[in-house]
């Protein structure tokens, strides 16, 4: 079977992230990229139902030519190859016009049993784009995975809520997105990193994909951000100093914030 | 010419860091408190492929060589010596002597375990009465029958006593060579064979996660065919092998010393003494500096020792270059871990910060795979001295 886990190249959560001042796109030039730390979770996925049999695991991105870095991540962990959608026109794609991409580059891959994707990108945290892969591709959809198998065409979930856990199953193909909590992806070992270097990776432009460079980017964004403001500093939290009545001042303090 | 590691060396330095601070940084300090060996997270360090990195890769190893280890080494040892150690020991004594000298039932049986983590292997040299002077040996094995029984003992052995140990190989007499000397040979014994005991651990000044045991063999019986290569080849066996120890050693003793770089930086930037930190004084800026060319220093040594062997240079030339890397690298850790503990001023005295930890490591890595006055011997002699 043929797996594609969905992968982005977003900056590092721990750094300091600003936006561009003129499109107030993400700003990727003043800050470390990497594989998006829940992707990991969806290769883990894809290659742990590799090693119990016999599948093939493409990891599949879309973004500038940084991106590369997380399909080399992928392979290193494990994938068999990758495809890396890369076009100046792709700069400032909606989650719309991304998913209609995605789902052009999974077209033209073929052949696809499986479509893994993680919960959200740590940089957007949308969380809505395998849902619009799958219109596109008419493909049941099952999203916050915890858990799964795959048997006879058939994905079978578990989706952890919270108050209750669904099991869902859904014909193949289909594509399913996995949380946090479905495993503890691999670290790449030296022999992975050694590896990855001869495997094949196939960059795609738009016009590989037959999309009309106009129909996607910033100016044809469905949504656009008219400012951008950088969140207050936070303030010093109040000190209460007891003097014998402190328990009783510290619920008042929780009541007054609709704690208690 | 370039002084710097391969990317693929880079991006596997950046795995193992991030796998050292994930999975044993966190630990490290309860490990040492209580002197527990970390069965899991030595299978961790399996399935991310440390102990198959200079293993044949028809044992599931990656043939790397020894620049990989000493990557991995590094790192590891920079949040955790004991975990280093067990690595160091693990690949240089455990699974070396088999994969190059075992016949292939040898390397069939043991390496693949030994090659995933899921087993350990330890090597019997150092004795009560023999260190460095190893062709010293007192335990003897006589072959009667299809066996050799093996009686003596074995001091200091790592990685020697824990549940995944699977086999120590032990040097031991069997016989006499030509010229009256001891004929010295390697024998692979299987843990859990009868009259090999594996006495109480050691109470140890560091490295208080690493397995470390006497051994005592009483009658051990092991078939014939548990020889590790040719018989009376085992001085010149472990004497390759500390070659290569060595280099490991000396790319623990630069996880130490950049571990007090990295220390004594953050604490001379955070400690205020008189209105400003610490670190606005030259008094303690400049001992950071001087560590920083510590760091800096034991590790070209070190990565050229490596490299030399890596490219295969003769061995009297690696020879050289691991013990001038052991000797600088080694002392050079036993100083930072001084320097460092002194930046931390109270503080390093108290568990609560690592550096007193890796104060308490440090000593060792002068001593162990050939103490530094061994390094100085050999590399005199390679000045041509008459050194005896």
């Amino acid at each position: 079977m043929k797996i594609v886990a969905l992968v982005k190249h977003v900056p590092d959560a721990t750094a300091e992230r600003t936006f561009d001042d003129a499109d107030h796109t993400t700003d990727r030039t003043g800050v470390d990229g990497l594989l998006s730390e829940l992707d990991e979770y969806a290769i883990e996925s894809a290659l742990t139902v590799a090693d119990g049999g016999d599948a093939e695991v493409v990891a599949l991105t879309m973004g500038p030519s940084g991106a590369a870095d997380a399909i080399k991540k992928a392979l290193q962990m494990g994938a068999d190859s990758g495809v890396h959608i890369s076009d100046d026109a792709l700069h400032g794609s909606d989650a719309p016009a991304t998913a209609r991409v995605l789902a052009a580059a999974l077209r033209r891959i073929g052949d696809v049993d499986l479509v893994l994707t993680g919960m959200a990108s740590t940089d957007g945290g949308m969380s809505v784009v395998p849902a619009m892969l799958a219109e596109h591709l008419d493909l049941a959809h099952v999203g916050f995975v915890g858990e799964f198998s795959v048997d006879d065409g058939t994905v079978r979930c578990r989706r952890d809520g919270d108050t209750a856990s669904e099991s869902v199953e859904a014909a193949l193909p289909a594509i399913v997105s996995v949380t946090d909590q479905i495993n503890e992806p691999r670290y790449p070992s030296f022999k992975g990193i050694m590896a990855a270097k001869k495997k094949p990776v196939e960059t795609l432009s738009l016009a590989d994909l037959d999309i009309d460079p106009s129909t996607v980017g910033l100016a044809a964004a469905t949504s656009v951000v008219d400012e951008v403001t950088k969140r207050p500093e936070r303030t010093q939290g109040e000190i209460v100093t007891d003097e014998g009545d402190g328990g009783t001042r510290l619920v008042e303090y929780l009541a007054a914030q609709k704690f208690v | 010419m370039t002084f710097e590691l391969s990317d693929e060396h880079e991006e596997f330095r950046g795995v193992v860091r991030d796998f050292a601070r994930a999975e044993i940084a966190p630990h490290a300090a309860q490990w040492d408190r209580e002197h527990l060996f970390p069965v899991d997270t030595v299978r961790a360090m399996g399935e991310l492929g440390l102990f198959g990195l200079t293993a044949p890769e028809e044992y599931g190893g990656a043939a790397a060589g020894l620049t990989s280890l000493c990557v991995a080494i590094e790192e590891i040892g920079r949040v955790d010596q004991s975990m280093g150690i067990t690595l160091e020991a693990a690949v240089g004594l455990g699974i070396a002597p088999i994969a190059n000298y075992g016949t292939q039932e040898q390397k069939q049986r043991w390496l693949p375990d030994l090659v995933a983590g899921r087993a350990l292997a330890a090597f019997g040299l150092t004795e009560p009465g023999s260190g460095s002077d190893a062709a010293a040996t007192a335990t003897r094995a006589v072959r009667d029958g299809d066996s050799w029984v093996i009686d003596g003992a074995k001091q200091f052995i790592t990685n020697s006593g824990t549940e995944l140990t699977s086999c120590v190989t032990v040097t031991a007499r069997t016989g006499l060579n030509a010229d009256g000397s001891a004929e010295i040979s390697s024998i692979i014994v299987p843990a859990g064979t009868d009259g090999f005991i594996v006495e109480p651990a050691y109470d140890k000044l560091g490295w208080h996660a690493s397995d470390t045991h006497p051994l005592t063999f009483d009658g051990a019986r092991v078939p014939a065919d548990h020889l590790l290569g040719r018989q009376g080849a085992g001085f010149a066996q472990f004497l390759a092998a500390l070659d290569d120890g060595r280099v490991a050693i000396a790319a623990l003793a630069v996880g130490c010393i950049q571990a007090m770089v990295d220390a004594s930086v953050a604490y001379a930037g955070d400690r205020s003494a008189f209105g400003t930190p610490i670190g606005t004084k030259q008094g303690v800026a400049f001992q950071i500096a001087d560590l920083q060319v510590m760091a800096d220093a034991a590790r070209l040594l070190t990565y050229r020792a490596a490299a030399l062997r890596d490219a295969g240079a003769p061995q009297d030339q690696v020879k050289q270059a691991a013990a001038a890397a052991k000797l600088y690298a080694t002392e050079s850790a036993v100083a930072a871990t001084r320097t460092a503990t002194q930046v931390h001023g109270g503080y390093g005295f108290m568990e609560e910060y690592p550096v007193a930890r890796f104060y308490r490591d440090a000593k060792i890595l002068e001593i162990g795979e050939g103490t530094s006055e061994i390094q100085r011997l050999i590399l005199a002699r390679g000045l041509g001295l008459p050194v005896e």
